[in-house]
């Protein structure tokens, strides 16, 4: 074993323990904790990839953004495991249900998939942030330019929500 | 010296740039603190520490040994853990990005090596910077909501919505940085600002983004809770706010990491912004003196320079009174963040039309 495949390893046993911290811990602040230790293993296996850009784009965003406005919400309404709902067990068994199946779809999917050949993390410059941006800007220019229209439209949105009852 | 197939070489000079990285870090923040209180004392015309040492010079060793000699309390009813995780993570973010920074010019080594001033030259420098800045907040806010208590709750809240609002301003007015420079390592952008003048401009990027830099600097306050930024800590509305219920040392690594992100978000703003190592006439120097005496010498600038920074981020606390919280968000949301975004819009129109 050399020492990509013991990193490898370690960080796949982060990331699925922490995943299952996240589903199973009974304080929200804590599952918060487990999701961001889970987004710090996928950027380890980012970085194993050589693609150093989505590696800390993930963390900025992930990690940094969108937790923090997580645990930001969580503490406004001083959620913890006291004040959790108990929900029916017929709530419980429809969540495992459609969980069940949409993991059943992906490992189809998977199963069925036609896996691309091994690509040397070493010589590969595939991920580094000069090639993306060629392939976003020039190949892929318009999706990129109506995904941004769709998160503009999205912003917009969500503040004329916010501001409906101030009329 | 290839020995188990590792470079020793390579590990021993790394570890060795860590070690004097992290004790240099602590040593100017430790001195920033008696630094602050002498800038305060001859602002407000007093004497300030004068008592330990000549001048008051071995204050920062008395408050040091205070604070380990007091009790340590953890509140009853506080999340045990993450109330002790909290500090360390702040100080573990305050002390990361200074892997990135280039400290100085590569030595040349007489065996041919090249012994090189920087931790890490990864190629998104910046980025890098910009994440773990981005996750920073977490030491407040999770000391904050695990003291149990209103008011650190409020504080660790207030934080948050701070650091994420001033968080987009810095990223776009970082945007309108790296269109000029066209590289993301900081590294090459401390190359870049080679010297002072060429082809009939300054080459240190200040004079390029001027707005850029006052819009930078102005979020970079923000997320050092500097004054008149420190709204989390406010010490007439929350009472310390986040680190209100932590004693000690634990408390010491609170007050010590906002002085250490004031050190290397200096040396972060002098890198990117006031030409890092490189000074007016160094290459006339670079050709007179012995190369290692050159790398002393630009080490020595960039540290003047950090000096510089640090003292104009002081006269800024002692000068101006803090914000209140809505002006605070109209700052960031109203101001700061529009004028970010003229500014990269400026930028690139100039590097389309006028540089190509």
């Amino acid at each position: 074993m050399d020492i990509l495949q013991i990193i490898f390893w370690i960080l796949t046993v982060m990331a699925i323990g922490c995943a299952l911290g996240v589903v199973l811990s009974r304080n929200p602040v804590n599952s918060v904790i487990f999701l961001i230790l889970t987004f710090f293993a996928i950027s380890g296996h980012y970085l194993l990839l050589n693609a150093q850009f989505l590696a800390i784009v993930n963390i900025i965003v992930y990690a940094g953004a969108i937790m923090v406005l997580f645990l930001f919400v969580i503490m406004l309404m001083n959620l913890n495991a006291d004040t959790e709902p108990q929900k029916s067990w017929l709530v419980q068994l429809a969540g495992v249900v459609s969980g069940g199946t949409l993991f059943l779809v992906i490992i189809a999917a998977i199963s069925k998939a036609n896996l691309l050949g091994v690509i040397n993390t070493e010589t590969t410059n595939i991920g580094l942030i000069k090639v993306l941006g060629q392939v976003l800007f020039k190949q892929y220019v318009l999706p990129f330019e109506i995904s941004s229209v769709l998160f503009l439209s999205a912003m917009i949105g969500a503040i004329v929500i916010g501001k409906k009852d101030m009329e | 010296m290839i020995l188990l197939e590792i470079d020793w070489f390579f590990i021993l000079s790394k570890g060795g740039l860590i070690m004097a990285i992290l004790l240099t870090s602590f040593g100017v923040a430790a001195y920033a603190t008696w630094g602050e209180r002498k800038v305060a004392a001859v602002m407000q015309d007093r004497y300030g520490p004068n008592r330990a040492g000549p001048f008051g010079l071995l204050q920062p060793l008395a408050d040091g040994l205070k604070l380990f000699m007091k009790e340590e309390i953890i509140p009853t009813n506080s999340t045990k853990f993450i109330f002790l995780l909290a500090p360390f993570l702040f100080m573990l973010t305050a002390l990361m990005t200074s892997a990135v920074i280039p400290w100085g010019p590569d030595i040349q080594l007489a065996s041919g090596k090249v012994f090189s001033l920087q931790v890490a030259d990864i190629n998104i420098g910046i980025l890098f910077v910009f994440g773990v800045v981005s996750l920073g907040v977490y030491g407040i806010m999770l000391g904050g909501w695990a003291s149990n208590n209103k008011f650190s709750l409020l504080s660790a809240i207030r934080s948050a919505s701070q650091s994420i609002s001033y968080e987009l301003a810095m990223g776009i007015s970082l945007i309108a940085l790296l269109m000029l420079a066209g590289s993301l390592s900081l590294r090459d952008i401390a190359q870049q600002q080679h010297g002072f003048w060429d082809n009939g401009y300054f080459t240190w990027n200040f004079f390029k983004q001027p707005l850029g830099f006052i819009i930078f600097f102005t979020c970079s306050m923000a997320e050092m809770n500097r004054a008149p930024f420190d709204l989390a800590e406010c010490d007439s509305e929350l009472n310390m706010g986040y680190h209100l219920e932590y004693s000690s040392m634990k408390l010491g690594l609170f007050l010590f990491a906002e002085y250490i992100n004031m050190f290397i978000g200096s040396a972060v703003m002098v890198t990117l912004y006031f030409g890092s190592y490189n000074f007016p006439g160094m290459d006339a120097l670079a050709a007179s003196v012995p190369p290692i005496l050159f790398t002393i010498i630009c080490v020595s600038v960039f540290f003047a320079k950090i000096t510089g920074m640090i003292l104009l981020i002081m006269f800024i606390r002692w000068t101006l009174p803090r914000f209140r919280y809505d002006q605070l968000m109209n700052l960031g949301w109203k101001s700061l963040i529009p004028l970010a975004l003229l500014n990269m819009l400026l930028t690139g129109a100039a590097v389309l039309w006028l540089f190509k």
